[in-house]
């Protein structure tokens, strides 16, 4: 029993550190050696694939968590006659926290899924394999730019999430509640630092978006071909990813503030 | 001229615990149709992967037109590969884009030709495989038999010297069965492509290989010419020519004794 | 989708996101575009700084004329030194200015005043890069008044 368990955790253990070696790999072989001759087009392609089609769910949930953020800070604050503080409790709490970790969250879910899908679905019929053949590495066609436009569209998604939620907390905050317009913007500037919350929030974004699409693109790549096989892999991406992004927040910000 | 076009010597492979091939010897002739015959599961297709370097050998030695291939850098095996076409048994054409695409992908990737020789190249090939018609549509609405002469279209794009079919027959029709062996002999013939197929499909392969190679129990136990290997007397080799449900491949998976377990269970 | 229009589209994103980098830049950090020109950098010496934060405003008649750049200890006196850094655009004040840390509001943050002294012809100039000024007035710590209040009206009584 006790023997058996000891086991387990071994077994757990070695093939924690090969799937780990074995990402590491990958990452390496995507990136390592000369780039595929058309990677720019190809980069763009994947930020459309990537960006513009996660914009409608970024967009819609940035105006309605803008708008929910203010209205609940506004009950907090108006008990300690403070509400003027609204535009500066909006503002922080999105560019540090909420805006690149529910941007990742989104994205993870949206296009993190969708990318391992893909790739699953080209290596379960094998489309990767006969790239192989043809002498054209996936790797350099298929998994390198997935990688970098994933690592370019995030931040960008993040930056446009802030600015529309901190739209929306004006919305609420100043034509609903009634607080002065001048103030919420006053206060926010005051409090709001551009190399303490700004670029941080924009680091953290970056590191969320190289994890998300890492492990996405590896589930997809290392995917059991059989249509159960993907829809698990699927799955795995985006628990995985999320959890990531949350460990990660949390390091981040005890390392930044 | 070397005959020989590709030679595979004391290859061994195993995946997991299970070995798949010990100690196995061939030689594919140029300009030859080189049947590779065997039941299910006996990993016709690994050899095909083995070949083409996506899988690396336990030991042993690959030599493609006199080159060791297996335990190279990456740039003489995409060197090698740019030699090889494969045709895959799902056809295993990109879905996002359309026949004609599927078909310029290798040209576009590896050329910067001009748009007008790239038509006509493509042009050509899908002539060859008789869908020029289909040009335009997307994988999504082709026929599983139309899917696969597209990838064969695909297959010799970059002229290979070597094209490997992985069970081309599986799940076709007799019409687009007929359709596909009159395509892989017209290809061998006029190209002079040395043509390897894995198969299980014995009537058909048999029809158009010049050489066979027979696998069982993760050896060779048979290899020639197609009409010597016919005529060896080999209770194995015969019932898998034939098709005989019983042999020396039992129908029954290993198991104890029907009577003795029956009397187990009841008492 | 052609290429040509998936360019579009991206070109469009980018420009997107950069102009969302700006707007959070300039308006809700508040920085702006000319940036604040060029500063000369003077020191003041306090004995106590209170809740004196980097990057708090320094001002002359509740117009913001400089910022809190760092404070530091003089490990010699023991005594806090502020370095603040003047915009250049917003004057000149002569050497005998004062400083005093005042807070805003009676809990917001605290800031630097500077109330410009007189300008004497000869003896003395105007503020230079790394003058160092000791004519100045510590932050009111709330806890010390109420203490002496308390004591005052102890002492009183008897």
């Amino acid at each position: 029993m006790t023997i058996s368990f000891i086991r387990g955790i071994g077994k757990a253990t070695i093939s924690l550190i090969s799937v780990i070696g074995c990402a590491c790999l990958f990452l390496l072989r995507a990136l390592w050696g000369k780039p595929h001759k058309n990677l720019f087009s190809l980069f763009i392609r994947q930020v459309f694939q990537l960006g513009i089609l996660s914009l409608p769910i970024i967009l819609t949930a940035g105006l309605f968590i803008g708008m929910v953020l203010a209205f609940q800070a506004y009950y907090v604050l108006v008990n300690y006659a403070a509400e003027q503080s609204l535009g500066s409790m909006v503002a922080l709490s999105l560019l540090r926290e909420l805006g690149p970790v529910i941007t990742a969250l989104l994205f993870a879910g949206r296009a993190g899924s969708a990318l391992t899908a893909e790739i699953g679905l080209m290596q379960s019929t094998d489309q990767l394999a006969s790239m192989e053949m043809m002498a054209v590495s996936p790797f350099k066609r298929i998994i390198a730019p997935r990688l970098l436009a994933g690592v370019i569209v995030l931040p960008l998604l993040t930056l446009l999430f802030n600015v529309i939620a901190i739209f929306g907390g004006h919305m609420v905050g100043v034509t609903w509640l009634g607080i002065d317009s001048g103030a919420y913007l006053s206060t926010m500037q005051s409090s709001v630092h551009f190399g303490g919350d700004i670029v941080n929030g924009m680091i953290k974004s970056a590191v969320f978006a190289f994890l998300i699409t890492w492990v996405a693109l590896f589930n997809g790549y290392y995917v059991v071909p059989t249509s159960q096989g993907i829809s698990h892999s699927t799955t795995q991406t985006v628990v995985i990813s999320s959890l990531f992004v949350l460990a990660m927040d949390f390091l981040l910000t005890v390392l930044m503030f | 001229m070397i005959t020989d076009h590709l030679q595979i010597k004391n290859l061994q492979f195993s995946r997991g615990n299970r070995l798949l091939f010990d100690n196995l010897n061939f030689t594919f002739e140029r300009g030859k149709i080189t049947a590779i015959l065997g039941p299910s599961g006996i990993g016709k297709t690994t050899l095909l992967k083995l070949i083409g370097g996506q899988l690396t050998l336990d030991s042993g030695e690959i030599i493609f037109n006199g080159k060791a291939i297996h335990d190279c850098s990456d740039e003489i095996i995409y060197d090698a590969r740019k030699k090889m076409g494969m045709l895959f048994q799902s056809g295993s054409l990109f879905n996002d884009l359309s026949v004609f695409e599927n078909v310029a992908f290798p040209l576009r990737e590896h050329f910067n030709l001009n748009e007008s020789l790239l038509v006509t190249l493509v042009l050509m090939k899908l002539e060859a495989v008789g869908l020029r018609g289909a040009r335009y549509l997307m994988p999504a609405e082709l026929s599983g038999g139309m899917a696969r002469r597209v990838a064969l279209a695909r297959a010799i794009a970059l002229d290979p010297e070597l094209l490997m079919y992985d069970e081309p027959f599986s799940g076709q029709d007799p019409i687009s069965m007929n359709v596909l062996l009159k395509l892989i002999q017209q290809l061998n013939k006029t190209l002079g492509l040395t043509t390897i197929i894995v198969s299980h499909d014995v009537k058909e392969v048999l029809s158009i290989a010049d050489n066979l190679y027979v696998l069982a129990n993760n050896k060779i136990i048979a290899k020639g010419k197609v009409d010597e290997v016919m005529q060896t007397d080999n209770a194995l080799l015969q019932q898998f020519l034939n098709g005989d449900s019983e042999g020396p491949v039992p129908f029954h998976f290993q198991c104890e004794d029907f009577q003795s377990e029956l009397t187990r269970v009841c008492e | 989708m052609s290429q040509r229009k998936v360019e579009l589209w991206v070109g469009a994103f980018v420009f997107a996101g950069v102009l969302a980098f700006f707007v959070l830049v300039l308006s809700v950090a508040g920085i702006s575009l000319k940036g604040v020109g060029s500063t000369y950098i003077v020191y003041g010496e306090f004995n106590n700084v209170g809740g004196l934060k980097t990057r708090a405003p320094v001002k002359v008649g509740g117009v913001v004329v400089g910022r809190v750049t760092d404070i530091t200890l003089d490990t010699k006196n023991l005594t806090p030194i502020v370095k603040i850094s003047m915009y250049k655009n917003k004057g000149v004040y002569p050497e005998t200015s004062s400083l005093s840390i005042l807070t805003s509001g009676l809990l917001g943050a605290q800031y630097i005043a500077l109330i410009p002294g007189f300008i004497d012809d000869e003896d003395n100039g105007v503020l230079k890069n790394g003058d160092k000024i000791s004519d100045t007035k510590s932050a009111l710590v709330l806890d010390d008044l109420i203490g002496k209040l308390i004591y005052s009206k102890n002492k009183n009584k008897k």
